[in-house]
């Protein structure tokens, strides 16, 4: 077993364990001075601490939008935001994270426009009547922790170009940062998913294939050959299995078909 | 500047010493020799975390007595209640509901919608917020089989075959017919999926599909579901059948009637500490799976809230569990820097032609074996051959010498092929075109779980199950773009099937924690001492320094 003792101490997870000698930097939670290892992000640094998170933490990977943070340097007036699992922390570093922020997000029926008689845009401005005061200060844009140009998102909603709103928020992870700190008080963020959805429902044609398969799925069409399948020995599914063509990965959608149609 | 310490950037220059000789190599179309399959039988054996008897624990109670799994799922099968369930007054309930659903990720909140739409009051509770799940993080797509040349049939047999044919055929079946049914409900509901200008949607393969079928939304495909389901429970709060979503409230314990069948929930409000009593006809359990459990220490590219919670009070009321020792580890997650650990790199790096090196520089495995198989070679060369490459905050890991990729295919390709990583890195100054990446197998999904029927109902009365928390969909090993699905089509079934039980029974039969007792009682006689607490509920990331001045 003498080799066994070369052996790392492991991470366990995402608990971090520092070398002997790693740089030690003051790091400030919310006023309150602890020393964590540089190269952490945030999240890891507050845990570092001894923090044991409830809000403020989630995918911790940069997706779900529950870490968001402001932060500052000593000596520097600047106020930055960021994702508290995606930022690194620096030497004097002061930090507070925001779990939650109250947004306006006014209920809707998305299958009845009926009060607008089916105007997209008119629907936005009878819910959202905030976006169409936007004072084009920008901050939104400087705050948001996705490098979303959300101010420039809000004045194409204004304009009508709600395809256009919607595809330049797309990558909105609903953190709030960007709601936080508008002085015209608009939940962008919220505002984004309706035009999201009303483009993604009335804005983007159907896809008429899968309209197809869907009739043939409710006309009952594949319950016989699924249970066929199902009740196959194995070494006959195998053979089926290790048999079955494959679609060319250069193939156009729906312009290939396999010399085996029966089961389409 | 790079984002490499002085130590690692000497070790990267070992690896710069033997590129040019590797890609000279390469080019000429040699490279390491693939194990044969007997080796790679005994490589798995040994190496493979699934395959090691150490760390694995036998099951001393419950239904699956006398089965061995991980050692952190066992001690959880084995814990004791949070609750005192002898002094537990359960007279008056602070809610009462006809489906309870425990856990708001993807199969939560499919369940909440269809168990309305089929009449029903849903309480949606989850232990953090509405929507944090393994769900928002799925960036690869959903399968589905729309296309001309493809049908639910081909998509059954990819299924069957990726799961090395352990599957629950009548689970199979369900989520490949119903696939399209789902794809059309999201765009009824106003996902913005990636289509051509005609319509048609973009599709393309993934690992072991015989037909392009992976559909996406950017590349978050499960962020964008996430959110568009979630907006849509927002609409429908109010109403008999309406749904009220209850945050930051784990359920800790399943209320049980008189025959053993379950009739509500004892949820925990994770700030006021205080306990909430729920009256529900059906509960439906959707609280995703184990990473955060981290399986032997490794890190995960699970959401903060997969700690297993529901399997271990699904277990105590008697829920079977089946393949609850296979987990799916990918290969190269990355361990460096700090916080892209556990970050998933795609096998495309390994398929442009990135190899994988130990500290000395040298090639140790071919870079193209299978998931599993490519695991076991990394394990082996950290652990036993003990050339791994230590990182700055205690982990191991091996080269992926991306930088090959443009030596191999021209300059520009790494950008052009994986933007995404690209940018990842370059946010922590490591030009992944210029310098390798720092890799170890990471924990990406639980294979197994809560033994369900085609209505996601359990071997419980009364309780149901969707999404990662039940295995028997993919058997041993899941394809990409499935699990979206999975937790779609289940949850819808399972959310109807809730509801069509609760309209059948009279009412709830009165709750107690008769199973939570009996469970006690089967713990003290199997000889389980000093068993943990559970559900976990939360990981804890405290360093040590921190931990021994926690007294308590």
């Amino acid at each position: 077993m003498a080799d066994k003792k070369k052996i790392t101490q492991l991470a366990a997870g995402d608990r971090t364990i520092p070398p002997d000698g790693a740089k030690m930097i003051p790091f400030y939670l919310m006023g309150s001075e602890y020393l964590v290892p540089e190269t952490l992000t945030i999240m890891k640094a507050v845990e570092y601490a001894g923090y044991q998170y409830i809000r403020g933490c989630g995918c911790r990977g940069g997706i779900c939008g529950a870490c968001a943070t402001f932060y500052r340097f000593t000596g520097d007036y600047r106020l930055k935001a960021g994702l508290a699992c995606q930022t690194v922390v620096g030497p004097g570093m002061i930090i507070t994270q925001l779990p939650f922020f109250p947004a306006n997000r006014p209920d809707y029926n998305l299958d009845n426009l009926d009060n607008t008689r089916g105007d997209l845009h008119a629907e936005l401005r009878r819910l959202y009547p905030e976006v169409f005061k936007c004072i084009g200060c920008g901050t939104c844009t400087r705050t948001c922790p996705m490098d979303i140009d959300v101010m420039d998102y809000i004045a194409l909603m204004k304009r009508g170009d709600l395809k256009g709103a919607a595809y330049k928020s797309f990558d909105c992870v609903m953190c709030g940062l960007c709601a936080s700190r508008c002085p015209a008080q608009i939940s962008q963020f919220t505002a984004a998913m309706f035009v999201r959805r009303l483009v993604g429902k009335y804005m983007l044609p159907k896809a008429g294939h899968l309209e197809k398969r869907i009739e043939e799925v409710k006309s009952g069409k594949y319950e016989k050959m699924l249970k066929k399948l199902s009740k196959m020995k194995p070494e006959e599914l195998r053979k089926l299995y290790i048999e079955r063509e494959r679609e060319p990965d250069l193939a156009e959608p729906g312009v290939w078909m396999p010399e085996d149609k029966e089961c389409l | 500047m790079s984002g490499y310490t002085g130590e690692l950037k000497e070790l990267i220059k070992k690896a710069e010493a033997t590129r040019p000789h590797r890609v000279e190599r390469a080019r000429r179309g040699e490279h390491f020799s693939a194990l044969t399959m007997e080796e790679r039988e005994r490589w798995l054996k040994r190496y493979h975390p699934d395959c090691k008897n150490e760390g694995r624990k036998k099951v001393g109670v419950g239904p699956n007595s006398g089965q061995a799994f991980p050692e952190e799922v066992s001690l959880l099968l084995e814990s004791k209640s949070i609750l005192d369930p002898e002094s537990v007054i359960l007279d008056n309930a602070d809610y009462t509901t006809d489906v309870l659903i425990i856990g708001a990720g993807g199969a939560g909140t499919a369940a909440a919608l269809a168990a309305s739409e089929n009449g029903s009051h849903v309480i949606l509770s989850t232990k953090l917020r509405h929507g944090d799940s393994n769900t928002v993080m799925a960036e690869g797509g959903i399968q589905c089989a729309d296309q001309e040349c493809d049908s639910p049939y081909f998509h059954y047999l990819d299924v069957m075959g990726g799961g090395h044919f352990t599957n629950d055929p009548a689970l199979a079946s369900a989520l490949t017919n119903d696939a399209p049914l789902t794809m059309g409900w999201l765009e009824e509901l106003g996902m913005m999926f990636d289509k051509l200008p005609g319509g048609r949607m973009k599709v393309r393969h993934g690992g072991g599909t015989s037909r392009k079928r992976m559909h996406s939304a950017g590349d978050m495909a499960g962020a964008e579901i996430m959110r568009v389901l979630r907006d849509e429970t927002r609409n429908r709060t109010n109403g008999i059948n309406g749904i009220k979503v209850l945050e930051f409230s784990p359920a800790v314990e399943l209320l049980t009637g008189k025959s053993g069948d379950v009739s509500g929930a004892i949820l925990y409000n994770l700030e006021t500490k205080e306990y909430y009593i729920v009256r529900a006809k059906a509960v439906i359990i959707s609280t995703g799976g184990f990473g955060r459990l981290h399986i032997q220490g490794f890190p995960t590219t699970n959401h903060y809230g997969a700690t297993a919670d529901g399997i271990v009070i699904a277990y105590r009321a008697g829920a079977e569990l089946r393949d609850m020792d296979s987990t799916q580890y990918h290969p190269t997650g990355a361990v460096y820097p700090e916080q892209n650990v556990g970050l998933l790199i795609t096998e495309k790096v390994r398929g442009l032609g990135a190899q994988l090196l130990n500290v000395d520089g040298e090639e140790f495995s071919f870079a193209l074996e299978p998931r599993d198989v490519e695991s076991s070679c990394i394990i082996r060369e950290c652990l036993e051959v003990q050339k791994g490459i230590p990182t700055p905050t205690g982990r191991l890991g091996v080269w992926l010498d991306s930088p090959m990729i443009d030596a191999l295919h021209g300059e520009g390709t790494v950008r052009k092929e994986l933007p995404a990583k690209h940018i990842q890195f370059r946010r922590y100054n490591i030009d992944i075109s210029k310098e390798p990446l720092l890799v170890y197998p990471t924990l990406h999904y639980q294979n197994g779980g809560i033994k369900i029927g085609e209505n996601g109902e359990t071997a419980v009365k009364g309780l149901f199950a969707a999404g990662e928390v039940t295995g028997g969909v993919h058997g041993r090993n899941r394809l990409m773009g499935n699990s979206l699905l999975d937790v779609l089509v289940f949850g819808k079934r399972a959310g109807k099937g809730a509801a069509e039980y609760a309209k059948s029974i009279p009412g709830c039969s009165a709750p107690t924690l008769e199973h939570v007792k009996r469970f006690g009682r089967e713990l003290k006689s199997a000889g389980v001492e000093n068993p943990v607490t559970g559900p976990l509920l939360l990981p804890d990331y405290a360093p040590p320094h921190v931990k021994k001045r926690q007294w308590d």
